[in-house]
């Protein structure tokens, strides 16, 4: 099987010669094969879209450095690059059925890293223009201690309970348990039982959704 | 090889995967999509004949071009969209229907220079310019909801450029059906309200076809 090639596969996969199962088994030798990363990478992405999860990792994986290249030329700041690679990866399991491989797999990928990486240029931006960061703009507003500004307090707590409230029970724990208790990772995963990759899943989409909804974010 | 920041991420999505379906080729989710356009001109062509259309074309033959400018950008728009709907493909696919709609523009600005009339027409007044409008519109609303339903299951990341795509494919077509019923000759009148037509529903496709296509 070490002869088959990434190309050769690919012709196999794509007039569907082999099984599904197959298919998936044999992507994973084509992967450790001498093929170039590239081609590594699509022959993964081909064997994940027909359910082959050791290829998908493993595509995944090798895609967090692609990611924060393409953010990195798009100019986000470093400390933001995570983010980029975070909302990437999702999108790429949410579309993986348009990847097709016949076509390269990095040009597929990077094409949806420039757009999370836009988007998010986009969101810091608008976030930018939304917010003051001197630290004494607080103390000369007028009145910023007063029965109003207490008021105004009071409504958007009330707001972001409702949000939160809005949520679905998944993200809505993730918050609780790591937002509002202050709990850490571990200690939110020994408490709700849940795995600790799930909840941080569901605390990005809530805090994404939060922002939403709060401020207006797409 | 990831760092381990991610790995929960990963761990989490490959616990998640599942077998997907392929999303077919561009060109063939075109063509499906041009098979619909094509019904519908079967059905208006039993209902309205093809004598009268063949004898408009015979005798004005600038009307053919016109007509076949339009089928021409309606496909090549079809295309363009479904493929700018897959990540990864040059925005460069946006001007493929450029040549058709250039034929199909000047030909139809030919046909206003002519002195003659061509047979079994006449010059349209203001309500029937009208009539061409609606008919115009009103067949490119199912026809852009039917491909942005479909466009919704790829992805597109340049999502007003897609439904500017989406809209010039849906103009043309409505255009060229109207072509079937269409019975009168080019003039600046109907040339202008067909104009105004392509330009309501492409605009309108760009404000609120890049919202529909968005799918996050």
């Amino acid at each position: 099987m070490s002869l088959l090639t990434a190309d050769t596969w690919r012709v196999l996969y794509g007039g569907f010669a082999l099984p599904l199962d197959r298919r998936a088994h044999v992507s994973a030798e084509i992967a450790s094969d001498d093929t170039s990363p590239e081609r590594r990478r699509a022959a993964w992405m081909a064997a994940a879209q027909a359910g082959d999860r050791v290829a998908y990792e493993r595509v995944l994986a090798g895609s967090v450095e692609l990611i924060r290249n393409v953010a990195r030329r798009q100019g986000v700041p470093m400390d933001a690059l995570d983010d980029v690679v975070q909302e990437t990866l999702l999108t790429v399991h949410r579309v993986r059925h348009t990847y097709d491989p016949a076509r390269s797999y990095d040009a597929w990928l990077a094409a949806i890293a420039g757009r999370r990486a836009i988007d998010l240029l986009r969101s810091h931006g608008r976030r930018q223009r939304r917010e003051t960061h001197d630290d004494l703009i607080l103390d000369q507003l007028a009145g910023h201690d007063d029965a109003s500004t207490a008021s105004e307090r009071a409504q958007d707590a009330s707001r972001l309970h409702a949000a939160i409230a809005g949520l679905p029970p998944g993200q809505r724990e993730a918050v609780e348990q790591m937002g509002l208790k202050e709990h850490s990772l571990a200690e939110a995963a020994s408490e709700t039982g849940r795995n600790a990759g799930a909840l941080k899943v569901n605390l990005h989409r809530a805090l994404k959704a939060l922002r939403g909804r709060l401020h207006g974010d797409s | 090889m990831s760092e381990p920041r991610h790995q929960a991420l990963i761990d989490t999505l490959g616990a998640g995967l599942t077998p997907v379906r392929r999303l077919p080729a561009p060109w063939l989710r075109a063509l499906g999509w041009l098979l619909v356009v094509a019904a519908i001109a079967v059905v208006l062509l039993v209902h309205y004949g093809t004598a009268p259309m063949l004898r408009r074309w015979t005798g004005a033959p600038d009307l053919a071009w016109a007509a076949a400018g339009a089928v021409l950008t309606t496909a090549c728009a079809a295309w363009a969209a479904f493929t700018l709907g897959v990540p990864g493909r040059s925005r460069a696919w946006a001007w493929l229907p450029l040549p058709g709609a250039l034929l199909w523009i000047g030909a139809s600005g030919f046909g206003c220079l002519r002195t003659w009339l061509a047979p079994g027409t006449s010059i349209a007044g203001i309500h029937q310019s009208a009539d061409c409008l609606v008919f115009i519109i009103s067949f490119s609303i199912p026809l852009s909801a039917l491909m942005i339903w479909w466009l919704r299951r790829a992805c597109p990341l340049r999502p007003v450029l897609t439904a500017i795509m989406v809209g010039l494919a849906s103009a043309a077509a409505s255009a060229s059906l109207l072509e079937i019923c269409h019975a009168y000759d080019a003039a600046a009148t109907d040339l202008l309200t067909h104009a105004l037509a392509v330009g309501i529903v492409i605009a309108a496709n760009a404000a609120m076809g890049g919202r529909l296509l968005l799918r996050r």
